[in-house]
């Protein structure tokens, strides 16, 4: 067998004897663009659980102590759009993390300043924002037109009624078929109401 | 064979896969002509429907020619045989598919215990589907196995196209079963949220059985012209407000008859905060289905009037003003479909040239292109409404 996970191979356990089993696997309907939303999305999880949980390593390692709770709150927005990047909402999730990386690029570069002792970091850190803020730009744009409604034709059907006879020789045309016994509900008014009936 | 393959959320692959076994002695082994993408295809691709496993083959839309067969079908079937494969595998024996409540078959899921646990009790085996419901291989496929296929299949003649009777596995008895349901009286209002194609079959079905008006609700256009196009008065709920223009239509008092041709995945909009409210809460895995069309049925159906749902439910629904819908006294009708209940009569329609449910499909493509008509067809690309792949 090839390129199987061995979720695939595994699942094989729960299948019949004459069940058709996986020998090969074909592309995907999941495109390059989707793929790498998913790694973002996982992405966005660990590094927002990072922030979450040890805000104080990334605070020293920049040399922004003091500034916890605001890395606690990035991390939880992390969380946030990595969820939205992992569903089929993916768009709305990686254009959060665009939009969340200018926060961070704004927040970083106030560590840029002479006197912190962290500077190199700072720098290293906002380079890699950069390179992750390109990342997403670039994915968040091709996702955005892999699945846009404006990709293909548009194309009118005002012509498929479905009736060879067409509609107004159609309406009542089945009325032949009586709705069975168990599927009956309330009678037509005029079949309850001597007066609507006399009209 | 090829197949079309689950391997998880939004992928789906055309596979190589071993080719399905005669298991029991009422199988049969479908050489498949045609099959079909379906909307309740889309909930397994979103990953919606619990208990999907990698390595399923998707499809429940299928027709072909009968290739094998088993030992124990007494001559009712025989290879070269043409038929149509309805997506409920039926045993026809239970008590339940001798009400003729098929979708609900007491004998044909071989999960049952998972069924017992979540459902309370078992539904019927269905083709394509969760393993909450078989784990049945489905038929977008070249091949597929047809347990019970006695009462599983539907005969159809030669000289009908594929293209005719291929929706006679899904979604035209599903359309008809919705309106039936609903027993349209000649002077009933009938409005249908949705007009994907089991909508577009929904229209088509309360138009024949005679319902005096047929309003039909969405917003993409070349949904509407279809609808139009079968004889319906079309609301774009995205230039509508679809309460207001209901009761304009109905003298105040709103429909007799509410049809949801949606479920689980009403469309989400700024504009109808609860569609919002429903989606974060299903991201964060707090509530499975999107109810909005449920609630707005309930709000505007007339008192005493009936809600039919053929769209399809996935688990957990929040928010359903079953106040609104206690104190108007309405009825509920809801389910799978009796395919099987509605079969023969559709296909003498069929041949009668009442309907020709051909005018629903808007690509046709091979069968490994599969994986990508998915995603057209999820992203409402090139207008897609209904795509029937060819193995």
């Amino acid at each position: 067998m090839t390129n199987l996970s061995s979720l695939t191979n595994f699942s094989n356990i729960t299948r019949s004897e004459g069940d058709p089993k996986v020998i090969h696997s074909g592309p995907s309907s999941r495109g390059v663009p989707d793929s790498l939303a998913r790694g973002l999305g996982w992405f966005s999880l660990g590094l927002g659980l990072t922030e979450l949980l040890a805000p104080g390593r990334i605070t020293r390692a920049l040399g922004m102590e003091g500034k916890e709770a605001l890395v606690r709150v990035y991390g939880a927005r992390e969380i946030g759009s990595g969820i939205l990047s992992l569903s089929v909402d993916k768009k709305l999730g990686l254009w959060s993390r665009v939009a969340g990386d200018g926060l961070d690029i704004a927040t970083v570069m106030t560590a840029l300043r002479p006197d912190n002792p962290k500077r190199d970091n700072a720098v290293i850190a906002l380079a890699l924002l950069l390179g992750i803020t390109a990342i997403d730009l670039i994915d968040a744009q091709a996702t955005t037109m892999r699945h846009s409604r404006s990709a293909g034709r548009r194309r009118t059907y005002r012509d498929r009624s479905g009736f060879p006879r067409g509609v107004d020789a159609s309406r009542g045309a089945a009325r032949d078929f009586k709705t069975p016994p168990d599927l009956r509900h309330a009678p037509a008014l005029a079949a309850v109401s001597p007066r609507t009936s006399a009209a | 064979m090829r197949a079309l393959v689950w391997h998880g959320k939004e992928d789906i692959r055309c596979d190589t896969v071993t080719d399905p076994e005669i298991e029991g002695e009422r199988d049969v082994i479908v050489k498949v002509t045609s099959c079909a993408i379906c909307g309740s295809d889309l909930h397994l691709f979103h990953n919606f429907i619990p208990a999907m496993l990698p390595g399923d083959v998707m499809g429940h839309e299928t027709m072909g020619e009968v290739v094998e067969t088993g030992r124990g079908l007494n001559g009712k079937l025989k290879k070269g045989d043409r038929v149509v494969v309805p997506f409920t595998i039926v045993c026809g024996e239970c008590d339940q598919c001798k009400r003729g409540y098929f979708s609900v078959c007491q004998r044909s899921n071989r999960k049952k215990h998972l069924a017992d646990k979540v459902f309370g009790h078992t539904t019927a085996g269905l083709f394509g589907y969760t393993h909450l419901t078989g784990g049945y291989p489905g038929g977008q496929a070249e091949y597929l196995r047809v347990p019970f296929a006695d009462s599983t299949v539907q005969k159809v003649p030669e000289g009908i196209p594929d293209e005719k009777l291929l929706f006679l596995s899904d979604i035209f008895p599903t359309g008809w079963q919705a309106a039936v349901q609903a027993d349209i009286q000649p002077t009933d209002t009938v409005a249908i949220w949705g007009c994907g194609p089991v909508g577009q079959m929904t229209i088509r079905s309360a138009v024949l059985l005679g319902a005096e008006q047929v309003i039909a609700i969405d917003h993409l256009p070349e949904r509407l012209d279809m609808a139009e196009a079968g004889g319906a008065i079309t609301i774009n709920f995205k230039e509508e407000n679809v309460v207001e223009r209901l009761n304009e239509l109905t003298g105040g008092e709103g429909p007799e008859k509410c049809i949801d041709c949606i479920g689980m995945e009403s469309h989400v909009t700024p504009a109808m905060p609860d569609t919002v409210y429903d989606r974060a809460k299903q991201i964060l895995l707090a509530e499975s289905d999107r109810p909005h069309v449920l609630r707005e049925m309930i709000y505007v159906c007339r008192p005493g009037g009936l809600i039919s749902i053929p769209g399809v439910y996935g688990g957990l629904a929040d928010k359903i003003p079953m106040g609104a819908a206690m104190n108007k006294g309405l009825t509920f009708r809801m389910g799978q479909t009796h395919v099987q209940r509605w079969t023969a009569d559709l296909l003498r329609r069929i041949e009668e040239d009442q309907i020709d449910p051909s005018f629903v499909i808007t690509h046709e493509v091979p069968l490994d292109q599969g994986p990508e008509m998915y995603r057209t067809f999820r992203d409402k690309q090139d207008s897609c409404i209904k795509v029937v792949l060819k193995p």
